[in-house]
């Protein structure tokens, strides 16, 4: 069972990218829960969701420590850094939060991911690189079937927009280059 | 058929739309509100009707009208909007219709807080306005349940004349998984009772039945006493050689689910009995507990026990029987079992 975070500020996309992850998993057959935190605002206060996916029936849809956290900003590292199990993965967007070292104990991916979203011409995929990322370096699904994934999920809601899949892509390099660099 | 992934707020909704409800009177408060947005919408599209009514009072008068016409109708509220609807709720029991009412559970009395907790189960299951009557109450653990106990909350009331209650909470009610939804059903409001024009026919009168039912007390007895004899329903999970078994419903449950989950790997003999019916209690389920048992520890997302009370009645407290409690934060299964194993070592 992997158990993911990903949290951020309101407008940051944190609950679709765990919409997307959770329709994904669910379209490729497996159990998940999705749980939402926020504030009352639309924009600017934090809000997070957490994931349990599995290929068995998920009995808590809460957890302690998770394998993945997505750490849109500050508070998200500040938040829940501390619970990501030994050997876990931090995903950073280092666009907001300052580059430091972080835990020994856990692989950590960098992406600027709220610049290079701009720079995609795509500044709400920031969201989509971060997932990229996560999926790759938690090998929940190999990258080009989670990208069909999202595919799918955007062309059933009639809004397909191929910079999506571009910047997902952007978030699998960027752990493929973590991994390589051995994920200091 | 294809899963949906769906919060558990709209799937009730939405079974709610496929068992055949048909109006919905309501005011909103988080966290069910999405219920109200999602009918405010759905029900026109299907020839219903949704009212976002001017107070909880209201709505919960309006379902009593809707429900006199033979519609099925449903309200929902949370916490402090679903103490307002207790007077109504009394008035649809005393007149023996049919109805659903949603309570998406929230933290703490007087205004209390948005988050998930378990406290409203005395005014769910003990009688939450005055007189003689009792709700057919129901638990979901999970979104899909949302949409099953809905469907089975619409048949009961019809079933029994009397009205149901749905007993969410907050994590239930946001939280997201993958449903399946039922068909639509076709359900004909030209019911016999029903308050629908005379055309010809007998008189018909909708107002407490004690007025005109003969010998009142031993027949509304016996409606009650069928239903504890019919409609208990519950979950067990590894009782039979428990130790100690907890008993949790809802999302407490799914946290005990997970807890004896683990215990069980660290070779620790711990069940679940998790009641699906709150009221009647599911007092039939405790007969498939190991008879040796040492001791039950009742879950719940609440600062005082009240779901103990049932566990202690439907045992005859012959084993000790403790809460767990809390509802500021959510418990961890390692604290459940921390506190189920003290219950062994005494």
């Amino acid at each position: 069972m992997l158990s993911i975070t990903c949290s951020g500020f309101g407008g940051q996309g944190v609950l679709t990218a765990g919409l997307l992850l959770a329709n994904v998993s669910m379209e490729a057959g497996k159990k998940l829960t999705w749980v939402p935190s926020y504030g009352s605002e639309m924009r600017g206060g934090t809000a997070s969701c957490h994931l349990r996916i599995d290929d068995n029936e998920i009995l808590n849809p809460f957890y302690s420590r998770m394998d993945a956290l997505i750490a849109m900003n500050e508070g998200a590292v500040e938040s829940f850094a501390d619970r990501i199990a030994e050997g876990g993965a931090l995903i950073v967007n280092t666009s907001m939060v300052a580059d430091r070292a972080f835990r020994k104990d856990v692989r950590v991916v960098r992406v600027a991911a709220t610049e290079l979203s701009q720079q995609l011409k795509n500044p709400r995929g920031a969201n989509i690189i971060m997932l990229g990322a996560a999926v790759e370096a938690t090998g929940l699904f190999p990258a080009e079937q989670f990208a069909d994934g999202i595919d799918g999920y955007f062309q059933r809601k009639g809004k397909n927009n191929p910079l999506n899949r571009e910047c997902f892509m952007q978030g699998v390099q960027a752990a493929r280059k973590a991994r390589e660099a051995s994920w200091i | 058929m294809a899963m949906k992934l769906m919060k558990g707020n709209h799937a009730l909704a939405e079974a709610a739309v496929r068992a055949g409800c048909r109006f919905f009177g309501g005011y909103p408060i988080t966290p069910q509100t999405e219920i109200l947005e999602y009918l405010s919408a759905r029900l026109p599209e299907v020839g219903g009707v949704f009212l976002q009514a001017e107070s909880e009072l209201g709505g919960i008068n309006m379902v009593y009208g809707a429900a006199a016409a033979g519609c099925r109708a449903m309200t929902s509220s949370s916490g402090p909007g679903f103490s307002l609807l207790q007077e109504g709720i009394s008035y649809i029991a005393s007149a023996e219709l049919p109805a659903v009412f949603v309570d998406v559970q929230r933290y703490g009395s007087g205004l209390g807080d948005i988050f998930q907790a378990q406290s409203d189960y005395f005014t769910a299951t003990r009688c939450g306005g005055h007189g003689d009557y009792k709700l057919l109450v129901y638990a979901p653990a999970s979104v899909q349940e949302s949409v099953d106990l809905t469907m089975l909350a619409f048949d009961k009331a019809d079933e029994y004349r009397n009205p149901a209650l749905l007993l969410s909470d907050a994590s239930i009610a946001q939280m997201m998984e993958p449903v399946e939804l039922p068909e639509m059903r076709d359900v004909n409001f030209d019911r016999p009772w029903a308050m629908r024009g005379k055309h010809g026919g007998p008189n018909k009168r909708v107002s407490s039945t004690m007025y005109y039912i003969e010998d009142f007390d031993a027949y509304i007895k016996a409606k009650y006493d069928a239903m504890i004899a019919r409609e208990q329903r519950w979950e067990s999970v590894r009782v039979e050689d428990a130790d100690v078994v907890l008993v949790a419903y809802g999302v407490s449950a799914r946290i005990c689910k997970e807890a004896v989950a683990l215990a069980r790997e660290r070779g620790m003999r711990l069940g679940l009995l998790r009641p699906i019916s709150l009221w009647p209690f599911p007092v039939k389920g405790f007969e498939s507990v190991n008879p040796d048992v040492r001791g039950y520890l009742a879950v719940e997302l609440s600062a005082l026990p009240r779901l103990r009370d049932d566990v202690l009645l439907a045992t005859g407290q012959r084993v000790p029987t403790e809460s767990f409690l809390g509802g500021m934060h959510i418990p961890e299964p390692s604290a459940i079992i921390e506190k189920a194993a003290e219950l062994i070592a005494e």
